[in-house]
C-alpha cells in the first residue's frame, strides 16, 4: 500500500467532530498511512484518563451516534495506534492550560508536542482539521 | 473446505466492522479466512476496498435479507 502522511488536528469537543476525526485516523492509520494526530483546546480534555465527560452533539447525527450502535471516538483512536500505529500526541499548550501531566492522559498518547514540532511534521503531510 | 472464523458485526456501523475483521486479521495466519456479518451498507463497500488495498482476497461479498456476508482471505 502507498504510504501518504496524514496530519489530523482535532481542537472540537462536539461528539460529530471528534467522531469524523477518529474514522479518519483509524481507517488512514489500517490502511497502510503514516497518521499522526494532534490534540488541542476543547478536544484534548476527553483524553484525561479521569474524564468521563461525554462529547455534546451539535445536531442531529451527533444524537444518533449516541444512540446507534456507533464505535465511541476513544476507541477508534486508541485502535488506529494499536492496529494501524497512529501516533496521537496532545498540544502543550493545552497540556499547560489544563495543568495536566504526561501520566494524566491516557496510555496510548504520547509525549506532548508543540506547535513548531507539528507543523514541521506535517509539513509534507495532507492535513485535516476537526 | 476451509474453516471460516465469523465476525459478527451486525448492528455496528462504519468503521465497526473493518476495525474488527483488521483485529482479527492482525493475529491470524496467511491462508485463514475470516466471514465478516455487517448490516451495514458503508462497512459492505469499504470493507472489500480497504481488503483490496492492503493485498488481501475478497472471497465473497453477497447480501441476504439486509446483512452483508463478506468473506477473506489473509494473504499476507
Amino acid at each position: 500500500m502507498a504510504a501518504n502522511k496524514i496530519s489530523i488536528v482535532v481542537v472540537a469537543g462536539s461528539r460529530e467532530r471528534l467522531q469524523m476525526a477518529a474514522m479518519m485516523a483509524s481507517v488512514g492509520a489500517v490502511s497502510g498511512n503514516d497518521v499522526t494526530v494532534f490534540l488541542s483546546m476543547n478536544a484534548l480534555t476527553y483524553f484525561l484518563k479521569e474524564s468521563s465527560e461525554t462529547a455534546p452533539a451539535e445536531g442531529q447525527v451527533g444524537v444518533m451516534i449516541a444512540e446507534k450502535n456507533v464505535p465511541p471516538f476513544k476507541q477508534l483512536f486508541e485502535q488506529a495506534v494499536e492496529l494501524g500505529d497512529a501516533k496521537i500526541y496532545p498540544c502543550s499548550m493545552a497540556m499547560d492550560l489544563l495543568e495536566a501531566e504526561a501520566d494524566d492522559l491516557e496510555p496510548y498518547l504520547q509525549e506532548p508536542w508543540g506547535l513548531t514540532k507539528f507543523l514541521s511534521h506535517a509539513a509534507d503531510a495532507q492535513v485535516w482539521s476537526f | 473446505m476451509t474453516e471460516k472464523t465469523l465476525i459478527d458485526a451486525r448492528g455496528s456501523f462504519c468503521p465497526g466492522p473493518l476495525m474488527e475483521l483488521i483485529a482479527q486479521l492482525k493475529s491470524a495466519e496467511v491462508g485463514d479466512e475470516f466471514e465478516v456479518l455487517s448490516s451495514d451498507k458503508g462497512s459492505a463497500n469499504d470493507i472489500p476496498e480497504w481488503v483490496e488495498k492492503a493485498g488481501h482476497e475478497l472471497v465473497e461479498s453477497r447480501e441476504d435479507k439486509g446483512v452483508w456476508h463478506i468473506t477473506v482471505k489473509k494473504k499476507r
